[in-house]
């Protein structure tokens, strides 16, 4: 079982990326598991969304404690809340920030992990330009699809149309295919693709 | 056909293949997506004939179910936590008339202190109000005993709760298996009523009965009730020829042969408890899982018949009957009485208190030597609680209870994640 957390702020479409995420493992034929942490969502306040992907039935109900992946939607969150808690140690994140883990102060973070599986994406400004708004969850997702291999671009743009359609669909597959390509990029010129 | 979908637009496509003619429902919180779903089906002219009605207040939407199905509709609502309790006196008419309602209770606490999150304090509180409560494991579960629960209702002409965890399940995003409108069709009838308010052939509904008929028609709704421990497996039986899917029934079985210690439960956290089971099998230990899915009637013959050859139980429920412990608790006791088989009860999950594997993993070692209280509170934080029974020992105005113990915790609010 894979087991993803998603930290972000009201607003930023935190509970619809890990819906979108589940539906993109699902469109590969895999098992997959959404759901948020509960409470009254207010614009800008914390919050947390889970989604697990396996290839067998999902039982499970807990919340997930010890994640193989972190997708974190607001940097600003680091100094509110401790958002690395549990993670695996040969886990995966992607922060949407358009600095530098080492420019965000986090190198200590980094230590003793895959440095490989670490990747920043500025998904504000993709979603700006694509969406005409900074909502970074598609971006994200196309880029964790790259970042992790979980699944394809064509399974997150399947997951997009699902969700949305018309001008609203096209520009969400451009951020996200923007996005996508960004991450494999980078991950290309580290030396790990 | 498979689709990745919420629990709630899951459950508003099931009951919209059972072509309910009357929806009625309050659009507040407590609420789900179901009826929002259900509004945009009838609206977009997708759910006809059927009137999707905007009441007043959560009686409102009983006593307009209640109204609709005496009137010959296929009636529907949905609802939860306080909403149900303010819809209490007219939950008991339905069932006292025998209306064939069907309700989703998307299960959640009842304050106080104010909680929105899942338990299942809401539908229990109707233990004993006549209606027939199925609760649902899976999203797909949660589908299947929609489309069962209509059928039922009206093969009886009683009302039934189909009990989901709210959030867990209504607001969780899985695969869902939705079956065609053939299918659903071929399954349940049309609404052919058993009583019926037609200027035709008119009739009254709600007489006055006093001292020497009221015991006859509340023994009516008992034998009907006998009756279902018959019918739900039937109609889980046809459901399973019909759609190839094991929904519904009385109750289920998880590695309880052999098993020396049993854990019984109901709703979502069943996945959970077999997980656990599976690694503690893995590991040797002789434990099983025996699920409750008909809370009322209560399938006492089956569930003795489960527990029968184990020697401990733990009944691990999301509710309090404070002042005497667990309420399933009470019922499954009863089933094994003259048996000898220790129980053991813990109460879990209240207020949506997450219930992880870590802690059902000590608790069930627990259960296995025989160390539990009667009454187990699983993952209670005693030094707040005993702060604050000192500080009602040491001071006459000892203040607001929630409100001492969110300060001794520290928080500012109730937060989640």
């Amino acid at each position: 079982m894979f087991q993803i957390r998603v930290h972000g702020r009201g607003g930023q479409g935190v509970v619809t990326a890990t819906e979108m995420l589940s539906v993109a493992a699902f469109e590969e034929g895999r098992h997959a598991q959404a759901f948020p942490s509960f409470g009254s969502e207010r614009t800008g306040a914390p919050v947390v969304a889970f989604c697990r992907i396996d290839d067998k039935e999902i039982r499970l109900r807990e919340p997930i404690m010890e994640p193989d992946a972190l997708i974190i939607q607001d940097p600003t969150l680091l100094h509110q809340i401790d958002v690395f808690a549990g993670l695996k140690q040969d886990g995966y994140v992607l922060l949407n920030t358009n600095h530098s883990f080492e420019e965000l102060g986090l190198a200590d973070i980094l230590k003793g992990r895959k440095a490989e599986r670490f990747c920043t994406l500025p998904a504000n400004e993709i979603g700006k330009k694509h969406i005409g708004r900074p909502i970074p969850n598609v971006p994200l997702i196309a880029g964790f699809a790259a970042l992790s291999g979980m699944f394809k671009l064509e399974s997150v743009v399947l997951a997009i149309n699902e969700k949305f359609s018309g001008k609203i669909a096209e520009g969400n597959i451009a951020a996200a295919t923007e996005a996508y390509n960004l991450v494999k990029e980078q991950m290309k010129e580290s030396g790990h693709a | 056909m498979l689709k990745q979908m919420e629990g709630s637009k899951a459950v508003a496509e099931a009951v919209g293949l059972c072509r309910p003619e009357v929806i009625c429902a309050y659009p507040i919180s407590p609420q789900t997506h179901i009826v929002e779903a259900l509004g945009e089906m009838v609206k977009s002219g997708k759910l006809t004939p059927c009137e999707f009605i905007n009441v007043e207040s959560e009686f409102a939407a009983m006593s307009v179910a209640i109204g609709s199905s005496a009137a010959g509709a296929r009636s529907y609502t949905a609802t939860a936590s306080q909403g149900l309790l303010f819809m209490v006196e007219a939950v008991y008419n339905a069932s006292g008339l025998g209306l064939p309602i069907v309700m989703t209770v998307a299960n959640r606490a009842i304050g106080a202190p104010i909680n929105i999150w899942n338990d299942h304090s809401d539908s229990l509180s109707q233990r004993d109000s006549g209606w027939m409560q199925l609760f649902a494991e899976t999203n797909q579960e949660a589908v299947d005993l929609h489309i069962q629960a209509f059928r039922l209702a009206e093969e009886l002409s009683m009302p039934i709760m189909v009990c989901m965890d709210g959030f867990i399940l209504t607001h969780a995003f899985e695969r869902v298996d939705i079956p065609s409108q053939e299918q659903v069709d071929k399954y349940l009838p049309p609404f052919d009523p058993r009583q019926v308010l037609d200027p035709a052939e008119p009739v009254s509904i709600g007489a006055m009965v006093g001292p020497e008929a009221f015991m006859e028609v509340k023994y009516l709704a008992h034998a009907k009730q006998m009756q279902a421990i018959d019918l739900i497996p039937q109609l889980a039986n046809e459901f399973k020829q019909q759609f190839g899917r094991d929904s519904g029934g009385l109750v289920r079985t998880y590695f309880t042969e052999g098993a020396e210690t049993i854990i019984i439960a109901m709703g979502s956290v069943l996945g959970t408890i077999k997980d656990v089971v599976d690694e503690m099998r893995a590991e040797g230990h002789k434990i099983g899982v025996l699920g409750i899915i008909s809370y009322r009637p209560f399938p006492l013959a089956e569930v003795r018949a489960a527990l029968v050859n184990c020697k401990r139980f733990v009944v691990l429920e999301k509710s309090l009957a404070v002042g005497m412990g667990g309420i399933v608790a009470t019922d499954v006791r009863m089933a094994v009485t003259g048996t000898g088989i220790k129980g053991f009860t813990a109460i879990a999950g209240l207020g949506g208190r997450s219930i992880p594997k870590s802690s059902l993993h000590s608790l069930f070692r627990q259960a296995e030597k025989e160390e539990l209280q009667p009454v187990t509170f699983l993952d209670l934080d005693w030094d707040v609680v005993n702060k604050q029974l000192e500080r009602e020992k040491l001071t006459r105005r000892s203040g607001p209870i929630a409100e001492n113990i969110l300060h001794d915790k520290g928080i500012v609010s109730a937060k989640f994640g």
